[in-house]
């Protein structure tokens, strides 16, 4: 196991030898990545050193200290997120080699083609047909509530491949070439006045067997990969010091603004500034946790607080706006480049954060989740057990 | 080192964040005393003492501080203790709150045992005037201890001596609701110096008088740490048996951890500390007590969780596991939930004592405040969704109820630390 100042001699040792100043910031990022101080906790040859995850920050620091180009959090979460630990658990070591690199510097953005019209919570239904014609497959059907998909290079695609068996057992896991004939992105605007989602057409869309992840028939299980990083990812969005999150600016307005308080929302900002904390800490312990090679079920618990706390802090903040929260900075309809639950007015992190608890699985079946996988509790009686997709009912 | 152990100590060292996992030592401690208290401190047991003449169980404390340490976990090793740290008292604490075992862990072990180190620093000399009872006492001085050294420290080591093999469990004379200070008084004083009667200056005694109202854990207790008002304030040892101490019980709502009421009339105290050091002790103890506490919650609260899941996966109505329905399932998830945030601010909090941490004040607070609201939330839910059979006297779910509410009150109510909050992380009021 390498130590925190080894990491750092690296760093120290590989800017000595690209300048960052000189170089473009592609190559920089490239070169990074190259030298395995990505992130560090992947293997080498992959963007990292087989370090711990803990001293990801250590090389980061570094980096920050020389004034180093670094990644930009906000563009390509997904890929990052999502595709790249997916990626790494199921991709080919071809795969890994070609797309990791891309996913961790940005150049390549990825989106996921998970939810459909008709599947959603139940996932599993969807009804996005891949058949295969020898070489490559042919893909039809239509995904919604597709973020990014606009920038995307790369789309993570479930799909069915075996109709007449039990629907989780009929789906395939690719890698969709975004640019590819019979890929058609179409903005959806969202509540908040832009679109950072998009419907997506796929037909007849051709998608060489080489960018199937994972076995034929074994989609579900990659696909759980991705969600299982999804909850997480979205659960730390903003990990930090303490105030770091949402409830950061209210605690600011609430000490710059003495003539908005009220007994009333003292009480509630205290409650809510306490909750803020004790789940950043409980974020911490689940970081400790994965660093210590232990994840625990604890992610789909951090972001359901999440998405509570980021309705309930921003709630209160356009109270304690008062007057201000009657504005709206801007209804312009835009497909933005970034997506950041956090910036932006009072009232745009009042409308956005509805969606936190939608998006990556909604907190019903969160809490179902929780409930069947982690305490053991019996599921439902179901009326899908045991019949092939093709005749559930519609 | 271990491998995990090595990446922990590099994570923790690369962002410098308390380690909030469970060490292997600790889980070690806490299995040990699950299967001991799985023995001795079964539900029914435990209801069995509450209706006795003896709510405490003495014959279980002697078994825990002789098989494995516990009444002397935080004490030093050179003082015969296990020289552990507040984590390891934490998850010991979580453990037997599981349990709702009646010993005087919290007390002795912990509060008490915080006073006394925190108290042992020398007092004698240099801290200010000797100490003076309080103005509208008669004219009192405490008698000066024999011999020039500092005794005070002495004495504490001395009894942190016997404390630690649990021959001498001791009780700091404060109401079980006080809160910590800064928010809680600063030195939690309703007895006071009386004038010394005849030899006192010769034997080292004070006289002690007034009254301490439910006081958690000193039923059982040999010795009583005492805080006394005066000119500066002092913090006295009393023995219980002495003449001029008596001790009444209360009918408490929590009789796992019966609180009584103490009468000091001239009663025959030793000083332990003064002034600043008294002040501190008692803070220490109270914030120690509280952190300590939050811990014990976290254990309830997930017994709770447990029974009632395991309840609800077997009790049938409409044909099925009552633990099928989703309106039942998602109030035990979200439980689930509020656990791992509890247990995560009570780590903090035992993480931020043992290392000296500045933040502690903040850590307490915030872990007494969310931890008490989860443990009564998990045993509500325990009684409600266990049904008739949760309400009965015969079920353990109201062993749990009663000892969450009353701790949700004991050393700061949720709001009162709250209110701390406002204070210590700027946030004033209106
Ligand atoms: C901002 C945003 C971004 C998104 N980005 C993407 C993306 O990039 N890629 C992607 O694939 N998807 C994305 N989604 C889609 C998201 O994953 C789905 O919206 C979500 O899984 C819910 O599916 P649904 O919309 O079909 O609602 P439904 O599944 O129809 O749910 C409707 C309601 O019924 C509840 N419900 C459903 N089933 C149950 C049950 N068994 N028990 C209890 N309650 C139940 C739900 O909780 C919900 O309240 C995004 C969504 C949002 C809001």
């Amino acid at each position: 196991m390498l130590k925190p100042e080894q990491v750092r001699e690296r760093v120290r040792a590989f800017l000595a030898e690209h300048d960052p100043a000189a170089a473009s910031r592609q190559d920089f990022l490239n070169a990074r990545f190259d030298a395995g101080l990505a992130w560090v906790h992947y293997p080498e040859g992959l963007g990292g050193l087989g370090a711990s995850r803990a001293l990801q920050a250590v090389a980061d620091a570094e980096f920050d200290a020389a004034d180093a180009p670094g990644i930009d959090p906000d563009r390509n979460p997904i890929g990052r997120g999502m595709a790249a630990p997916t990626i790494l658990a199921y991709g080919s070591d071809e795969q890994q080699r070609r797309w990791l690199r891309g996913i961790w510097t940005g150049e390549e953005v990825w989106c996921q083609l998970f939810s459909e019209p008709g599947a959603g919570s139940d996932l599993a239904a969807l009804a996005t047909r891949a058949a295969s014609d020898g070489e490559s497959w042919v893909v039809t059907g239509q995904k919604v509530w597709t973020s990014q998909a606009h920038l995307a290079r790369w789309g993570l695609l479930l799909a069915r491949t075996d109709p007449g068996v039990e629907k989780h057992a009929g789906l395939t896991y690719f890698a969709c070439d975004m640019t590819a004939p019979g890929v058609e992105v179409r903005p959806l605007r969202q509540l908040t006045g832009e679109a950072e989602f998009n419907e997506v057409f796929l037909t007849e869309a051709r998608i060489p067997d080489s960018d199937r992840i994972g076995p034929v028939g074994e989609g579900w299980k990659v696909a759980n990969a991705t969600l299982m990083s999804e909850r997480v990812n979205i659960a730390n969005a903003r990990s930090g010091p303490r105030e770091s999150g949402m409830i950061g600016p209210v605690a600011a307005a609430w000490r710059a603004r003495p003539e908005l308080r009220t007994p009333g929302l003292h009480d509630r900002l205290l409650a809510l500034w306490t909750e803020a904390e004790v789940a950043r800490l409980a974020g911490e312990m689940l970081r400790q946790q994965l660093a210590a090679g232990k994840p625990g079920p604890e992610g789909s618990a951090a972001k359901l607080v999440f998405a509570r706390l980021n309705q309930e802090i921003s709630a209160y903040e356009m109270e304690l706006a008062a007057a201000d929260g009657l504005r709206y900075d801007d209804w312009t309809m835009r497909r933005p480049e970034r997506s950041s639950f956090f910036g932006r007015s009072p009232s745009f992190r009042y409308l956005r954060a509805r969606g936190n608890s939608i998006e990556g699985g909604t907190s019903e079946i969160l809490r179902n989740i929780i409930a069947e996988r982690v305490l053991g509790l019996p599921s439902e009686p179901r009326q899908d057990k045991g019949v092939p997709w093709k005749d559930l009912p519609r | 080192m271990s491998e995990v152990g090595e990446r922990l100590a590099a994570g923790a060292q690369a962002e410098g964040f308390p380690d909030l996992l469970y060490s292997d030592a600790e889980r070690a401690l806490a299995d040990a005393l699950r299967s001991l208290l799985g023995d001795r401190a079964a539900p029914a047991t435990v209801l069995a003492r509450t209706e006795s003449a003896q709510t405490y169980d003495d014959g279980l404390w002697q078994a825990l501080a002789a098989d494995l340490g516990l009444a002397g976990l935080l004490i030093p090793e050179r003082d015969g203790g296990a020289g552990a740290s507040y984590r390891e008292a934490a998850a010991a604490a979580e453990t037997l709150g599981s349990f709702a075992a009646p010993v005087p862990y919290l007390g002795s072990a912990v509060v008490a045992t915080a006073a006394l180190l925190a108290a042992g620093a020398p007092v004698r000399g240099g801290l200010g005037p000797p100490p003076q009872a309080a103005p509208s006492a008669q004219p009192a001085q405490p008698a000066e201890p024999a011999g020039s050294s500092p005794r005070a420290s002495t004495e504490a080591a001395d009894l942190l001596r016997k404390m630690a093999d649990g021959g001498v469990t001791v009780a700091l004379a404060v109401p079980f609701a006080t809160q910590p200070a800064p928010r809680g008084p600063a030195f939690p004083a309703t007895v006071r110096l009386a004038g010394p009667r005849h030899g006192d200056t010769d034997s080292g005694v004070s006289r002690l008088r007034g009254t301490v109202t439910g006081v958690a854990d000193a039923l059982p207790a040999g010795l009583l740490l005492v805080p006394a008002d005066g000119v500066p304030e002092c913090l006295y040892l009393v023995d219980m048996a002495a003449d001029g101490v008596s001790k009444a019980p209360l009918a408490s709502l929590d009789m796992t951890r019966q609180l009584c009421d103490l009468w000091f009339d001239d009663a025959p105290g030793t000083l332990v500390a003064s002034g600043q050091a008294a002040k501190r002790a008692v803070t220490a103890a109270l914030a120690a007590g509280a952190a300590i506490l939050a811990a014990e919650q976290v254990g309830l609260a997930q017994r709770c969780l447990d029974m009632t899941v395991s309840y609800a996966r077997e009790r049938r109505q409409f044909a099925r596991p009552i633990g099928s329905f989703q309106a039942l399932k998602h109030r035990m998830a979200d439980l689930w939930v509020e656990i791992a945030l509890a247990r995560a601010a009570a780590r903090y909090a035992a993480a931020c004592l043992s290392s000296g941490d500045p933040d502690a004040p903040v850590a307490v607070a915030m872990a007494k405040a969310y931890c008490s609201q989860v443990a009564v939330h998990a045993a509500q839910e325990c009684v409600q969704l266990h049904g008739g059979i949760g309400f009965t006297w015969e079920h353990p779910a109201h062993l749990y109820l009663k000892r969450a509410k009353a701790d949700s009150l004991a050393l700061g109510t949720p709001d009162a630390h709250r209110a701390a909050l406002a204070g210590l992380v700027n946030l004033p009021g209106p």
